[in-house]
């Protein structure tokens, strides 16, 4: 069994930076022997809630930060991810598959992190948002 | 000076007939300047080309967001108004969990590998 390793990371809201705590917490993962479906789940997740807090809390604001914390246990991954922004209510998100919404070109970020996570919450005004995912299997290596 | 970054290509596309085969040249459909361009030329094809059927093969695609699927449906809508068609085909399972979580599955037409999208048309 591995140790859990935990991490907390701040970043610009630049999409780019999103992508660096993507390939960190990836590399984390497979060096605790999480299965693809899993790893391809989390970074799922992440890019989602990521582009959410970078785009649509903080505006791309570049004085606002977005606050990483996550925690990679033998069994279960667990990440938040806190913004500067105003925060939302995910109720008044419309259902993407309404079928009057299937169309729409956008809106379907918390919808496919609800699917690809075990647990998904958002916390306070809506600003930060709290994932896990217990682990389905061990990597082939 | 342009600021412009430089254009490069990002879809392959080869005709089968009057089908439009559309390979991804990029494992990662992600980042969001890339998915405009990749709409773009996807609706090049059908607005300036004028091509009405094209079969978009996902063999090569390892990784893709929300932020793509717009771009799908709008080529969806497009092809429609034109009774064209579009087909997906050599979707990997866990990116075809993102088509059936969000039920596009239901409206876009999803062919198990290049020939059997080819059938489609």
């Amino acid at each position: 069994m591995c140790p859990d390793q935990t991490a907390e990371v701040t970043i610009a809201s630049d999409l780019a930076e999103a992508r660096r705590v993507q390939e960190l917490v990836e590399s984390a993962l497979q060096n605790s022997a999480y299965c693809e479906r899993d790893i391809f789940s989390i970074k799922l997740a992440l890019e989602e809630a990521l582009v959410n807090a970078i785009k649509h809390g903080n505006q791309m604001d570049p004085d606002k930060r977005v606050f990483v914390a996550y925690c990679i246990r033998p069994t279960r991954f667990e990440i938040k991810i806190t913004d500067e922004g105003e925060g939302f209510n995910p109720e008044d998100v419309p259902d993407p598959t309404a079928i009057e919404n299937l169309e729409r070109p956008c809106g379907r970020g918390l919808l496919l992190m609800r699917g690809f996570m075990t647990e998904v919450a958002y916390h306070g005004k809506g600003n930060c948002v709290s994932m896990a995912l217990e682990k389905n299997g061990e990597s082939a290596d | 000076m342009s600021s412009q970054p430089a254009r490069r290509r990002r879809l392959e596309v080869e005709d089968i007939g009057d089908i439009a085969v559309v390979n991804f040249v990029d494992k990662k459909i992600l980042d969001e300047q890339n998915i405009q361009m990749i709409g773009d030329d996807l609706f090049r094809l059908v607005d300036e080309l004028g091509r009405r059927k094209v079969l978009l093969n996902f063999a090569n695609v390892e990784f893709m967001s929300s932020a793509a699927l717009g771009k799908l449906i709008t080529l969806h809508r497009k092809l429609q108004a034109v009774q064209g068609k579009l087909v997906l085909c050599n979707i990997a399972k866990d990116i075809l969990d993102v088509f059936k979580i969000t039920k596009l599955d239901r409206i876009l037409t999803i062919a198990l590998d290049e020939q059997a999208g080819l059938q489609m048309f």
